[in-house]
């Protein structure tokens, strides 16, 4: 009934009064649209005349290090935020240094418990004194074995079992080899902590030392400094000194020539100490270097040199290395 | 299936006194106020605990760079484990056709989805970072079993709440008319879950059905949660975790616990709930059984894993083997296995036990040394690692707990409690329509 009524007189005036309404409307539109146009193009104009009218071009290097040509008039000055260096600081710290591979011979012949790495180390990363990236161990293989020292940094293992475990890829193994942790992206589950056999992590259960002075600084995943409370820390083969072509801390404070540092695909590595560089290979051969618990299949980067011809008796607590009755001793090497 | 008919009349007057009895809590309930005020209480003690550690940091715990797990990590793995008790008993017993397990069907699932819930709690307060747990995924990476055990929590989560709202559309029918005097937002619950239940055949049919889906479906993923959870320690290469039994030596125990829970849940509802005709000492009987039959199972793993790598004696190990057997811990592990374990497991093949009373201490037992057995397979390996623990305070040789872990263990136990209490004051803790179907009332009447 209804759809009759319809197609009868009434609606033809309606269909004309909707035309009208339409064209009234497009009027508005296209009205508005053309405004809006007009300002646009002189807007545009007026841009074009504040340029340089020559079209003078300079070149720039960007930060990932590409030659880009920018006509000078569009040139402003950079806007060097903590956020803008951060970004940047994190590209290359994911990416790491390409062409090397890192890998650290600690002679224990030589070591004398001086712990001047340890000292550099948490000056370097703001650690507190009980907080280790690396950590002088006093070892006994065996009950009636002479006890050594024994220097242990993360090992940057090529089968890191922590990487592995994190849930949010906060730690990770860049190219160069280096195992590092992100301190922005981790959610402090402490996964990775229970999965290296090593114990070479350490996690911030308080307010870091220093995160008052440091709370403005970029933070640097090489260094990982600022360190925050909550999340890991641990031993980076300091990747900030290798970026800038220098030995880890560590290395370098070592009194006794314990450390030598250098690039497993050259074959090199430095003495921290005395700065002489040897081949890799053949200070492992001569010498019957080793890695620690390399039955667990991790593929430890840090290599000892067997603690032979040690100076004994060390002073050690105010007792010598000889006495035995030091509660502490751990384990030995598995 | 022997159900005897009854006739429209008898059949009105069961389905009154089923619906009588079973209703009964959801407007009489004495003391649930105070019990909830005993509950506020403990939320508010809990969340000032947590305050406390969210301004200061996890150093206000007793967990330290060696031993970085302890009690909240213990007692998720204690949670996740006691979910696992409402796959075991509607599942794997009603899939076999089991029949008395009716009446403690829902109060197993109660307690299962309370747990799995709490239980993703419980890991939120171990967090160093909890304001960046949305990094988990957005970052997720799926090598890690972390990622795992948040998927499949969830599902579990997901799948044991359907399984607990399907059985409860018929009950909110019967409950809307039963009761139309309670409260208006109560009744909306009620509206809104009946789904237009009219006690038809197809109706029946369907649900039957879904419950069926759920039930296979919910066997594999119960199973993973606790396998899951297990490997978080199974895979890594520290001696006393690195076990290949961990997935099997975790379901398992979490059975045992999950079967004191649901014993304790039990007896409470029997006595306070009055529900004598339906919680029976035939019921009890049974439930002792499983718990026998679950410890058993346990008790074999647990030979496994402590008495093999005792024979052998590596050097890793033997510190914490020695530790455990007749050092730091010892008291702990042999008041676990023996008290907690071997005795209420032997005290129970003996039918002469398996009374309500009795099992009930039996099992609160069973679940306290489920707790500690969790914080001993957490905590003790770590201090126990391949290079020795040195240039560190004493206090990091060590983990006691603080009064602020203390707290917020409490916290989620009071959460589950909470959520228990809350189902069984809307629902009733049965389901009204299975019970009164097994009785022989004519199911076109059920609505």
């Amino acid at each position: 009934m209804e759809e009759t009524n319809n197609l009868s007189g009434k609606p033809q005036k309606e269909d004309q009064n909707a035309r009208r309404q339409f064209l009234k409307k497009l009027g508005l539109v296209v009205g508005a649209g053309a405004a809006v146009t007009a300002g646009a193009v002189y807007m545009g104009y007026d841009h074009e005349n504040k340029k340089n009218p020559e079209g003078k071009k300079i070149r720039v290097l960007t930060a990932d290090g590409q030659l880009m040509e920018v006509s000078e008039a569009e040139l402003l000055q950079a806007e060097n935020s903590v956020e803008t260096e951060e970004t940047e600081l994190q590209r290359r710290g994911r990416e790491g240094i390409p062409g090397k591979h890192w890998v650290m011979v600690i002679d224990l012949s030589k070591c004398r418990n001086a712990r001047m790495c340890m000292a550099a180390c948490q000056g370097a990363h703001h650690l507190r004194p009980e907080q280790h990236h690396i950590n002088v161990l006093r070892m006994q293989d065996a009950e009636h074995t002479e006890p050594y020292f024994m220097p242990k940094p993360c090992y940057h293992c090529d089968n890191p079992p922590c990487t592995k475990v994190c849930p949010v890829d906060a730690t990770f193994k860049r190219q160069d080899g280096i195992v590092l942790i992100d301190n922005q992206r981790c959610i402090g589950c402490r996964f990775c902590i229970a999965a290296c056999p090593y114990s070479a992590r350490i996690f911030h259960w308080i307010e870091p030392l220093k995160s008052e002075e440091d709370k403005d600084l970029p933070y640097d995943v090489e260094l990982n400094v600022p360190q925050r409370k909550g999340t890991i820390s641990k031993c980076l083969f300091s990747a900030d000194c290798l970026r800038d072509g220098e030995l880890p801390y560590c290395v370098r404070a070592c009194p006794n020539g314990v450390y030598y540092f250098g690039d497993l695909n050259e074959d090199v590595v430095t003495n921290g100490t005395t700065r002489e560089t040897v081949r890799f290979s053949e200070l492992i051969r001569k010498n019957g270097g080793y890695t620690v618990l390399e039955e667990l299949g991790t593929k430890p980067q840090v290599y000892y040199l067997p603690p032979k011809n040690r100076l004994f008796p060390y002073q050690y607590e105010g007792k010598t290395t000889l006495d035995p009755d030091d509660s502490r001793i751990g384990g030995g090497r598995g | 299936m022997s159900v005897n008919k009854l006739s429209p009349e008898e059949s009105r007057s069961v389905l009154n006194k089923i619906e009588t009895d079973l209703l009964r809590p959801l407007t009489h309930h004495k003391g649930f106020e105070l019990w909830i005020l005993f509950l506020a209480l403990v939320f508010i003690v809990g969340g000032y605990a947590y305050f406390i550690q969210l301004r200061d940091g996890l150093g206000v715990t007793a967990m330290r760079d060696y031993t970085s797990w302890g009690m909240y990590i213990g007692n998720f793995v204690f949670f996740v484990a006691t979910s696992l008790i409402g796959m075991f008993i509607s599942s794997v017993l009603g899939l076999l056709k089991i029949k008395w397990i009716t009446p403690i069907s829902r109060i197993a699932e109660m307690i299962a989805l309370a747990f799995a819930m709490w239980a993703g709690i419980v890991i939120v307060i171990d967090m160093g970072r909890p304001d960046r747990l949305l990094n988990v995924f957005l970052h997720g990476r799926f090598q890690s079993p972390i990622v795992w055990d948040v998927t499949v929590v969830t599902t579990y989560v997901a799948i044991s709440t359907l399984l607990l709202l399907l059985p409860l559309i018929p009950d909110a029918a019967i409950v809307r008319r039963r009761l139309p005097d309670l409260p208006k937002w109560q009744m909306k619950i009620y509206d809104l879950l009946h789904l237009g239940w009219e006690a038809r055949p197809d109706q029946y049919q369907t649900i039957r059905r879904s419950m069926r889906i759920l039930a296979i479906l919910i066997i594999p993923v119960a199973l993973s949660i606790h396998t899951v959870t297990s490997w978080l320690f199974a895979a890594t290469l520290r001696a006393g975790w690195d076990s290949t039994i961990f997935g099997p030596y975790f379901v398992s125990g979490a059975f045992v616990a999950g079967a004191a829970a649901v014993i304790i849940a039990m007896y409470f509802f029997r006595y306070n709930y009055k529900l004598g005709d339906y919680i029976t000492d035939f019921h009890f009987n049974r439930m002792g059984q499983v718990l026998v039959l679950v410890s058993a199972v346990y008790i074999y793993f647990n030979l496994n894993e402590y008495f093999v790598p005792a024979y052998k004696m590596r050097t890793a190990e033997q510190l914490h083997l020695h530790e455990m057997f007749q050092g730091h811990w010892a008291f702990l592990f042999w008041f676990t296995q023996i008290g907690c374990l071997a005795i209420p497991t032997l005290l129970l093949i003996f039918k002469r036990m398996r009374k309500p009373g009795i099992m009930l201490w039996l099992s609160v037992l069973v679940l306290i040394g489920a707790w500690f057995k969790r914080l001993l397979i957490v905590v003790p390996v770590q201090q126990h690692p391949y290079l020795p623990i040195q240039n560190v305070p004493e206090s990091f040789h060590h983990y006691v707990p603080t009064g602020i872990e203390i707290m917020l263990t409490f916290l989620p136990i009071a959460g589950v409690l909470l959520i228990i209490t809350i189902i069984a004051k809307l629902f009733p803790v049965m389901p009204v329509w299975e019970i009164a179907h097994e009785k022989g009332v004519d199911e076109s009447m059920i609505k």
